[in-house]
């Protein structure tokens, strides 16, 4: 990350850091630690198709899996959270690194309805798995992450849980773009047959990223799961993996900030609309069309001057 | 003999489901042949064909004949308006604009039903009464001969069309390339035009002779629509009467999954194959070679 890039990451992270002083009102600084969870997916799922030009319409299930194994460690085994968030991790990044091979053979079409296959497997795994996620009534009870006599039960504490956890992801999704591997990922996304010509070993690449990707999702999963202490399988479904991949198409493709504005703006937008219930679902679909028919850059295309190759 | 009665029962209901599902995954094929592109909207045109037909049965004291002509109607002018606005000012989008734009059209399609007609599951009546009729040892639903009729009757309206008309066989040529076909003569843009207008009339129809065994509400599209992909993977894409064998594949598959194994996870064995397929043959069990194009 060059001197400048760091300089607008620093600022921008102690404006972050610096808005509980601004929203004393508790209830937007609740709404701010889901911004922190939702821009952790949205960077997540720009990874793999900001980056690497490849959809995922599972992620919302991944996010899921995250919170199911923090949860249910927690709850049935009593393992310390962190420790929980740690396996939960591991074993989602592992279990997507085997389905990422072959899933990633697959191209355009068929990656998307593969990803949404596999998406929906796992979302009927939620509700059906009874004796483990308390089926579609949800999962109550899961206690909250602790650090010595700090407990994360209050918002305050959470903001800054969820932050920072965000700002980290960022950070690391920022140093990716401007490095060898961001490169690669960006050929591929251009043209995969011309990247690989050039040497860059697009498959096993994919399959990294979306590892990565998945562990992120992960994390942000463990985090919702111990700062709600409760999940239940209607926040996993597919309807939730478009939100992700909306909120990732609004900011902009490729775009880390325009990931946070992306996450910011539909985490925000409901609230607004409350008054019309239920709306929210159709101004996702109209957004998604006319950015991608009008300006598909999204939001950081209306801000940056600079364009992207030809 | 008990299990016997069984099985035929779960073998019939399997037909009449897989019927289903491959007059969905035809529409898939349809589209993907004239543009290339995998519509995700697909099956909110289903869902619509079941709603419309609800409502217009509601608002309107019609025959439900007329009520049925006039949903397939509405959704075939729907989709001639989403190709128009949506599809058709795009050029040489890649696949992944196309999908996110698709995507958008069906949560637009389905949050507008939603709105309209709220989110309560709706009845509708069956053709032709609900009284079983025996069939050997099983009894099968005159429903079921309904949906089984209109799917043969829709595969020789499909060969007659395909066949034996200039625009049905405009639409092969486009299929097999649309360049050739364009300097051939042939306005591919009208054939796009006329394959979303196919698919999405077909589309309600599917959605339209279900609704009386399943119930309708407007959140039925997203699993009608990719139980209908996966059977038209399952036919290699390509073919209209490998789409309906996969659905047929498919259909039983899951009722004797169902019936057998446990009905919660009946949903489930349709992803499940759609993965194995993707993964060992993407090519369909009946289709041939590579599916890139670069």
């Amino acid at each position: 990350m060059g001197k400048r890039n760091f300089l607008i990451f620093a600022v921008f992270s102690l404006c972050i850091l610096a808005l509980p002083l601004l929203l004393r009102e508790s209830y937007l600084l609740h709404v701010f630690v889901f911004i922190g969870i939702n821009t952790m997916l949205a960077v997540a799922l720009n990874l793999l198709l900001g980056y690497a030009g490849q959809i995922s319409l599972g992620h919302g299930a991944l996010f899921g899996l995250g919170a199911y194994l923090s949860a249910i460690l927690t709850t049935k085994y009593a393992i310390n959270p962190w420790m929980a968030m740690v396996i939960a991790g591991t074993i989602v990044s592992s279990l997507s690194f085997l389905i990422g091979f072959p899933i990633l053979k697959l191209k355009g079409h068929y990656l998307a309805m593969a990803t949404l296959g596999f998406g929906i497997i796992l979302y009927i795994l939620f509700n059906e798995t009874v004796e483990w996620t308390g089926g579609p009534s949800g999962l109550p009870g899961i206690p909250c992450l602790k650090i010595g006599n700090l407990a994360f039960d209050h918002d305050l504490a959470n903001f800054y849980l969820v932050w920072i956890f965000a700002l980290v992801t960022m950070m690391g999704s920022l140093n990716l773009n401007h490095s060898r591997i961001g490169r690669a990922l960006r050929a591929i996304s251009d043209s995969e047959v011309a990247a690989r010509i050039l040497g860059v070993e697009a498959w096993p690449l994919k399959v990294k990223i979306f590892t990565v990707s998945a562990f992120i999702s992960s994390l942000a999963g463990s985090l919702y799961a111990h700062t709600m202490t409760f999940i239940a399988p209607a926040s996993f479904g597919f309807n939730f993996s478009v939100e992700i991949l909306t909120m990732v198409v609004v900011g902009g493709l490729g775009s880390v900030y325009g990931s946070f504005w992306g996450a910011a703006i539909l985490t925000l937008l409901p609230e607004w609309l409350r008054v019309f219930q239920d709306l929210d679902i159709i101004i996702y679909g109209i957004l998604l069309i006319l950015i991608m028919m009008f300006m598909p850059q999204g939001l950081a295309g209306l801000l940056s001057v600079k364009k992207r190759g030809p | 003999m008990e299990w016997i009665a069984q099985i035929s029962q779960y073998l019939l209901s399997g037909l009449a489901n897989g019927s289903i599902y491959g007059l969905i995954g035809f529409g898939f094929t349809i589209i993907y042949n004239a543009t290339g592109i995998i519509n995700f909207a697909q099956g909110e045109f289903v869902m619509l064909g079941g709603m419309l037909t609800v409502f217009l049965l509601q608002l309107f004291p019609l025959p439900l004949v007329l009520c049925i002509g006039m949903a397939i109607g509405t959704t075939l002018i729907i989709g001639i308006l989403f190709e128009r606005l949506a599809i058709h000012p795009l050029k040489n989008a890649s696949p992944i604009t196309m999908v996110i734009i698709t995507i958008g059209a069906s949560i637009l399609m389905r949050g507008l039903a939603m709105i309209l007609w709220g989110k309560d599951t709706h009845p509708l009546p069956p053709f032709s009464g609900d009284e079983a009729l025996a069939l050997g040892k099983a009894t099968i639903m005159p429903q079921h001969l309904w949906i089984l009729g209109l799917t043969v009757l829709i595969l020789i309206l499909n060969r007659l069309f395909f066949h034996h008309t200039i625009y049905g066989k405009a639409m092969r040529a486009c299929s097999v390339n649309p360049r050739a076909a364009s300097l051939a003569g042939i306005n591919v843009k009208t054939m796009v035009l006329l394959s979303f207008a196919i698919s999405a009339a077909l589309g309600a129809l599917a959605g339209i002779i279900i609704a009386p065994l399943t119930m309708t509400s407007y959140d039925v599209g997203i699993m009608l629509g990719l139980k209908g992909f996966c059977a038209a993977i399952i036919g290699g894409m390509g073919s209209g009467m490998g789409a309906l064998l996969g659905g047929i594949i498919l259909g039983l598959l899951e009722s004797l999954g169902a019936g057998l194994v446990s009905a919660g996870y009946k949903d489930a064995i349709a992803f499940v194959v759609l993965l194995v397929i993707l993964f060992l043959r993407p090519g369909g069990l009946m289709g041939k070679g590579e599916m890139e194009r670069v």
